[in-house]
């Protein structure tokens, strides 16, 4: 592997024109893709994004979540339709409509979510809809021996008679790829399709997709393991906010240097909070939560975390790292496997949600629209909702004293518009965080679980949010910060946990941390630190 | 490709097994299996509680009492056929007992007008299937619950019942009355009626069409998972629309078979007909939340029904309502199983 270069390379203008120029292999690409821009209501979700495929070439398209890698892949895939650019498969132009009609093209594709039939046997999902016949009725033996006939290509030793669903994710996958394989596609795209696999299903995995790219099958391949991306790919398409940063060639790429420019370096401009980070030791021995080998099986490896009082812990990683596994754990949301929890030295189990709220743990979600807010609603019955449900439905809280803290929180976090009664969804997406966070405040939570709070809305809300969890901290609260970009992260946090593949990999103090340091441990798995 | 259009090679075989066991793997294994073994156990079921009726009841054992299963549940048999397919992919039919009552109700009145029989059936096959088709329709185009369309379905096709006719009109039409009196004299001086022959017509072309056709095994793609489904490029819209439409031709097809057994047509008949047939589907083996059944086993959940209720009629001392406890205690233990089997398999 080259050496790494500076880490300071690039205030903005990466080097990736010359990176295409060094590159361009011999044979021509299977897909080109160029200028490709989608627009959704009020965001740019692509901007003028170029992807080449070659046949026999694994290629990783990367990126941080919300850089556009789902909406290039359904662009291309004829999900979504695209605004400006062009698409075209073996030289000649093609917009496609609809899945079919991109899979008529020889573009298949194999989701997270295995998009097969669990109730139906192994050979029928091969199959399905291109069924061979005689005399009108669908020959099962011809069936069969196709299906056989696919499997023994990728060496799958698989019954086709045996019902899909009871094998386990990483075979229906497989048996996915093994229905592109019958469709003879060109183009195979595999979109985090290792997500819930363990080690030796991977192994497998690759197995497979190295047979098809000897075959001249062109891979697109999306994952968050940069392990896998440098194991199986060639050749990797950084994206990041909706932009291509560079197309390079694995080898030629540090893991160091992809990290960089995956999380770009923007936000370092943004002016620094008033907030020195405290002193590593905290004053109180005991913290107000102490998590013990806790895990959850395929979510995150037992992990250990103290939240200390009136401190903020942070919890940085590529996203998939398992930040938000993590957090969900301490909130109840999904039960833990392993390990144990102390609220203030007093072991106690979170079952649910209800749990971790009796002990007063707040959770803001990293879904915001799905989690968090209720968009028919008012904002003044968003903020009261958790305070509500906190009280019980049957002591109401009276109108006045009700509109009174909402006003007050209102104020305080300076939500805008200034308008208790209007609905929550017509806010944007910062004001509606700032609405989450005052229905947890009035609850008074001692622990507060902050998941992505500042994802998706504009600098100013950003630091409006970062300036109140600093004051938050300093009176006295606990708080726990999760977010994509390291530099909130560094910026805010006492501590900072560094998770990697859904494990913690490192455990440094916010005062030293800086963000190469933070990026080597993300990238290097703490092997160097 | 090169298939070989020889003689059926025998399955291979895997040696050092016993037939019982390699028939229990296989059982195990196939999705036809798991659907076969629902099916047994309905099978099981049906003769357990015939051979008791046989041990408890004098005459209960003569040919004629199984045969008359059929002739009394031609009509039931082909609406859970048609159900049946509503029910694999998801869906719920609950405007059949509906239809068959206007099906009764539209023949008998235009056969009292004096129109000719064949265009009366071809016209109440017609409707019946363009009310199917048009509620498939609005579930797929307008995304709506299966179940609140069709329950309006219900409403409406009971309430055109009320505006055709309030009374009970009597079938005097030659070609009905013959169908319905003649039989199909059978050896051991036993018969069927022709509507059994009909059912039974309809159950095997149904078990075609579910598992040698692509328009079947998209029925059941669309039962496993229909956004799937979607992306393997089946034709999922237009398969939806299909299975009300063919349950609607089912659901008519059942009213013309009752007008039949009953030979009168009445706003009031088939109340609560489409529960029986739902009742049937899923006593068969066949999942509510679809993908999984076998229309053999709705013909045999219709026998299971049909022997409950003979064998609380031989009793003669339990009040026919023993019959509707029976059947919901029943459905409720199909259920059941079939929840803690799903819930191991998924």
């Amino acid at each position: 592997m080259p050496a790494p270069p500076p880490a300071t390379t690039g205030g903005g203008a990466p080097l990736l024109l010359e990176t295409h120029a060094m590159s361009t292999p011999a044979p021509s690409p299977v897909v080109e893709m160029s200028g490709i821009t989608i627009e959704f209501p009020g965001v740019r979700a692509l901007d003028g994004v170029g992807l080449r495929l070659f046949p026999g070439e694994v290629h990783a398209l990367m990126g941080e979540n919300g850089a556009g890698k789902s909406t290039l892949i359904k662009a291309l895939t004829g999900v979504y339709r695209y605004d400006a650019g062009t698409v075209t498969v073996d030289g000649v132009p093609q917009r496609f409509g609809t899945p079919a009609e991109a899979q008529g093209a020889g573009i298949s594709t194999v989701y997270q979510e295995v998009n097969l039939c669990p109730n139906l046997t192994v050979t029928e999902n091969i199959v399905l809809g291109r069924e061979p016949r005689r005399r009108g009725s669908i020959d099962r033996r011809a069936s069969r021996e196709r299906a056989r006939r696919v499997l023994g290509e990728l060496h799958l030793d698989l019954d086709p008679g045996s019902v899909l669903g009871r094998h386990p994710i990483a075979v229906q996958q497989l048996v996915a790829i093994a229905r592109a394989v019958d469709t003879d596609a060109k183009v195979l795209v595999l979109d985090e399709p290792t997500s819930s696999l363990d080690a030796g299903e991977v192994a497998e995995l690759f197995r497979v997709v190295r047979a098809l790219r000897d075959r001249g099958v062109a891979v697109l391949f999306v994952s968050h393991f940069l392990d896998q991306v440098y194991e199986i790919s060639d050749r990797m398409t950084v994206l990041r906010n909706g932009r291509l940063v560079a197309e390079h060639r694995t080898a030629e790429l540090s893991r160091l240097q992809l990290v960089q420019e995956m999380i770009g370096r923007e936000l370092s401009t943004l002016e620094h909070l008033d907030r020195e980070p405290s002193a590593d030791t905290p004053t109180d021995a005991v913290p107000r939560l102490r998590a013990r080998r806790l895990g959850r099986t395929g979510a995150i490896a037992p992990t250990d975390l103290d939240v200390h009082a009136g401190r903020v812990t942070g919890l940085a990683g590529l996203l998939g790292s398992g930040r938000t596994e993590l957090t969900r754990l301490l909130f109840g949301a999904d039960r833990a496997t392993s390990g144990s929890l102390e609220v203030d030295g007093r072991p106690v189990r979170l079952r649910t949600p209800r749990a971790a709220i009796a002990e007063g743990i707040a959770f803001c979600s990293e879904d915001r629209k799905g989690e968090g807010v209720v968009g028919d609603l008012t904002v003044r019955d968003n903020v009261l909702l958790a305070l509500q449900a906190r009280r019980g439905w049957l002591r109401r809280i009276p109108r006045k004293q009700g509109d009174e803290l909402v006003a007050k929180y209102m104020q305080a976090l300076d939500v805008r518009p200034a308008d208790p009664d209007a609905l929550i969804r017509n806010l944007s997406g910062g004001n509606q965080q700032k609405v989450l966070l005052a229905r947890w405040l009035l609850t008074e939570p001692r622990l507060l679980l902050l998941d992505e709070p500042t994802r998706g809305i504009d600098i100013g809300a950003k630091a409006q949010i970062q300036a109140l969890v600093s004051q938050l901290a300093a009176e006295g609260m606990s708080v726990v910060f999760v977010s994509a970009e390291l530099e909130e992260v560094l910026r805010i946090s006492d501590r900072i946990t560094v998770l990697r593949d859904h494990r913690a990999v490192a455990d440094v103090p916010g005062s030293t941390a800086t963000l190469d340091s933070v990026v080597d441990l993300i990238a290097s798995g703490g092997d160097r630190a | 490709m090169t298939v070989t259009d020889t003689a059926p090679a025998p399955a291979p075989q895997r040696p050092g097994r016993s037939a019982g066991r390699s028939a229990y793997a296989w059982l195990r294994r196939t999705d036809t299996g798991s659907s076969t073994f629902s099916v047994l156990v309905t099978a099981v079921l049906l003769v357990v509680l015939f051979g008791a009726g046989t041990v408890r009841y004098e005459n209960f054992g003569y040919p004629q009492v199984a045969l008359n299963l059929l002739v009394d549940n031609a009509h039931l048999i082909v609406l859970a056929v048609g159900m049946t397919f509503v029910i694999l992919t998801g869906g719920i039919d609950l405007s059949s007992g509906a239809v068959v009552a206007l099906s009764t109700v539209v023949a008998a009145s235009l056969l009292e007008k004096g129109w000719a029989a064949p265009l009366v059936i071809a016209l109440v096959l017609a409707i019946g299937t363009l009310l199917g088709w048009a509620m498939g329709a609005a579930v797929h185009h307008l995304q709506l619950q299966p179940f609140i369309v069709t329950l309006a379905g219900m409403f409406l096709a009971r309430g055109l019942c009320f505006v055709i006719s309030e009374p009970s009109i009597p079938i005097r039409d030659d070609l009905f009355t013959g169908l319905a009196q003649n039989v199909v004299e059978l050896p051991g001086n036993t018969y069927l009626t022709y509507a059994v022959v009909i059912a039974l017509v309809v159950v095997a072309v149904a078990a075609f069409v579910l598992h040698r056709t692509r328009f079947g095994r998209t029925v059941y793609a669309i039962g496993g998972n229909e956004q799937s489904a979607g992306l393997m490029g089946l034709a999922v819209g237009r398969t939806k629309v299909a299975v009300y439409a063919i349950s609607g031709f089912c659901s008519a097809l059942g009213g013309l078979l009752f007008s039949l057994y009953i030979l009168s047509g009445w706003s009031l008949h088939a109340i609560g007909m489409e529960l029986d047939a739902i009742a049937a589907v899923v006593i068969g083996g066949t999942l509510l939340t679809g993908g999984s059944g076998l229309v053999l086993g709705s013909l045999l959940g219709v026998l299971v029904l049909g022997t409950i209720q003979s064998l609380i009629s031989f009793d003669g001392g339990l009040s026919s309502w023993w019959t509707k406890i029976t059947i919901g205690l029943l459905l409720l233990v199909f259920v059941v199983v079939q929840r803690v089997t799903t819930r191991r398999r998924r």
